[in-house]
Order: C-alpha cells, then sequence, then structure tokens
C-alpha cells in the first residue's frame, strides 16, 4: 500500500471509445437508449449517445484506488455529483487532491471533467492508507 | 410538483444477487479496471480471496434491480421524461467475490421539492450470505418539472 498524505494530487485520463457505453450497459444492466441508441438520444434532445453516470464514478473510484496503490479494498467510501453529459471518443481526466489524512484514512476531493465540460463535481473519496512507520499487511490478508 | 410523502420510510422486498465470475470480469473490462484480481483466479486466491474480487463499484450491479423496482414503483409517481441521477455515495464494508450471494433491502428515504425541482434519496444496505453488510448506498435523483 501507498502512504497518502495531503497534498498528493490525483489524476487518471481515458478516452472512452464508441462502444463503451454498450459494453457498460450489458455488464451494467442499464439499456437506457439516451446511452446506446443515437437517434433515441438525439430525439430527446441530447447531443448524442451519453456516457452512464455510474460508469464515470467507476472511473473516479479507479482514480481514487490507484492513488492509493491499487488495492480496490482501500477504497471506503465514495460520494459524487453528475452533472454535464459525457461523451464518447473525447479524453476525460479524473482529477482530484488528498485534503487530509486521520486515523489511517485519506480523504480525497475528485472532479471529472471533459475539457470544458465537468461530469463530477464534489467528489469525495476515503481512502485506507498506511501510515508512515507502520508495517501492517495489506489489506486483502486482513479481510 | 405533488410529492410522495407519505411513501418516505417505504421499505422494498429484499433483492437477492448471485454475484458470477465472469460477470465480475465482465464488468470489470467494461469499466476499464486492469487489476489481476477481478481477473485471474490464481491472482485472486494468493491475495486471499477464494474467488475473483469485485471491483468497489460493482456494487451498482447487484443493486440495479432493487433500485429499478422502486424507480418504477407507481406510488411513488417518477416522471421519467424528466428524471437524473443526481447524486450517489457508497460506503464499502465486507469485499464481495464470485460466488457471493448479496441481499439488498431498499428503502425510499426523503423526497422534497425546491425551486421546482423534485429531490428523491434511497438508500440500500446490502449484505452477503454470512449476513455481513457488504456496502450501503445512497441514491439521489431529481425530477424536473414541466417547462
Amino acid at each position: 500500500m501507498v502512504i497518502l498524505q495531503e497534498g498528493d494530487r490525483i489524476e487518471l485520463r481515458l478516452t472512452p471509445d464508441r462502444y463503451v457505453t454498450v459494453r457498460y450497459a450489458g455488464a451494467s444492466g442499464d439499456f437506457n437508449p439516451i446511452h446506446i441508441d443515437e437517434d433515441f438520444a438525439r430525439q430527446v434532445g441530447l447531443p448524442g449517445r451519453i456516457l452512464h453516470g455510474l460508469w464515470t464514478m467507476a472511473q473516479t473510484a479507479r482514480a481514487a484506488t490507484e492513488a492509493a496503490g491499487g488495492d480496490p479494498t482501500a477504497l471506503l467510501s465514495l460520494g459524487v455529483q453528475f452533472r454535464g453529459m459525457g461523451r464518447m471518443e473525447q479524453e476525460l481526466m479524473v482529477s482530484g487532491e488528498v485534503k487530509s489524512v486521520a486515523d489511517g484514512v485519506a480523504t480525497a476531493k475528485l472532479e471529472v471533467t471533459q475539457g470544458e465540460n465537468r461530469l463530477i463535481r464534489n467528489g469525495v473519496a476515503e481512502l485506507r492508507t498506511d501510515v508512515a512507520g507502520s508495517s501492517e499487511g495489506s489489506a486483502a490478508q486482513d479481510s | 410538483m405533488p410529492l410522495p410523502s407519505d411513501k418516505i420510510g417505504k421499505l422494498y422486498p429484499p433483492f437477492d444477487y448471485a454475484v458470477g465470475r465472469e460477470k465480475v470480469r465482465e464488468y470489470a473490462a467494461a469499466v476499464g479496471e486492469t487489476n489481476p484480481l477481478h481477473f485471474e483466479l490464481e491472482a485472486a486466491r494468493a491475495a486471499g480471496y477464494p474467488d475473483l474480487l469485485a471491483p468497489p463499484m460493482f456494487v451498482v450491479v447487484y443493486c440495479s434491480s432493487a433500485f429499478m423496482t422502486a424507480l418504477f414503483d407507481p406510488e411513488l409517481e417518477i416522471d421519467f421524461a424528466h428524471l437524473v441521477h443526481g447524486a450517489q455515495e457508497f460506503r464499502w464494508e465486507h469485499p464481495v467475490v464470485a460466488g457471493d450471494e448479496i441481499t439488498t433491502a431498499l428503502t425510499f428515504a426523503a423526497s422534497s421539492e425546491r425551486a421546482g425541482l423534485r429531490f428523491d434519496t434511497f438508500e440500500t444496505v446490502s449484505r452477503n450470505q454470512r449476513g455481513e453488510l457488504t456496502c450501503t448506498g445512497k441514491w439521489s435523483t431529481i425530477i424536473r418539472g414541466e417547462e
């Protein structure tokens, strides 16, 4: 595990491909046509198919987990507010910063942007972190 | 906008979900996970898990039917044409692995109106087959009034 400290930056960049919402619909069971049907999306006034908010939240979770050293169980909690609509084939960036560390738990603030468009704001993640000088084993072995 | 205030506190029948190994792989791939704990049995077992570890956000897979059931509950009078997912919170407890059977209870927790918008909150509590808490969730939706 990684020792997280106040001020540590979190960043993840990726460009969702044009079929990501189709795969996510199948994996998650969310087949809302605004995510998978270009004609339907335009008919209801959207610029086209949009990303699933919970897929975008999963990128936030991934960014936080990777910052904590990659152990998925290090993520203790995550809260987000959904804002703008995410699009395929445009680079998306999860960015954040560790705001405080106390009792082995780091609290980070996160947001997700795609150009000028903010998809997620006020993201707050709590991550289990090693404390300097500690020699505890990995989380997986504790569970 | 009328609020279903008398339905606040309504508890829905528990929903059961059996976590499949291939579903964990499919979900992990769909969100771009690369950690072998979600894909390779040997890696998961070497880390002390009995089977593939589900990514944290897999919670949406085992909770989705409970959430959809509530959204489609006619008593809540949800206007789908104007519904958006406003916010989401999860708190994870015991890890979930393939082979687990997760039971999720959902409560319609709150409903309020502000500036012509209706704000609803649903709460989920999920436990595995041993009764261990795996995740609690707070699902917040917004319904816009007719323009």
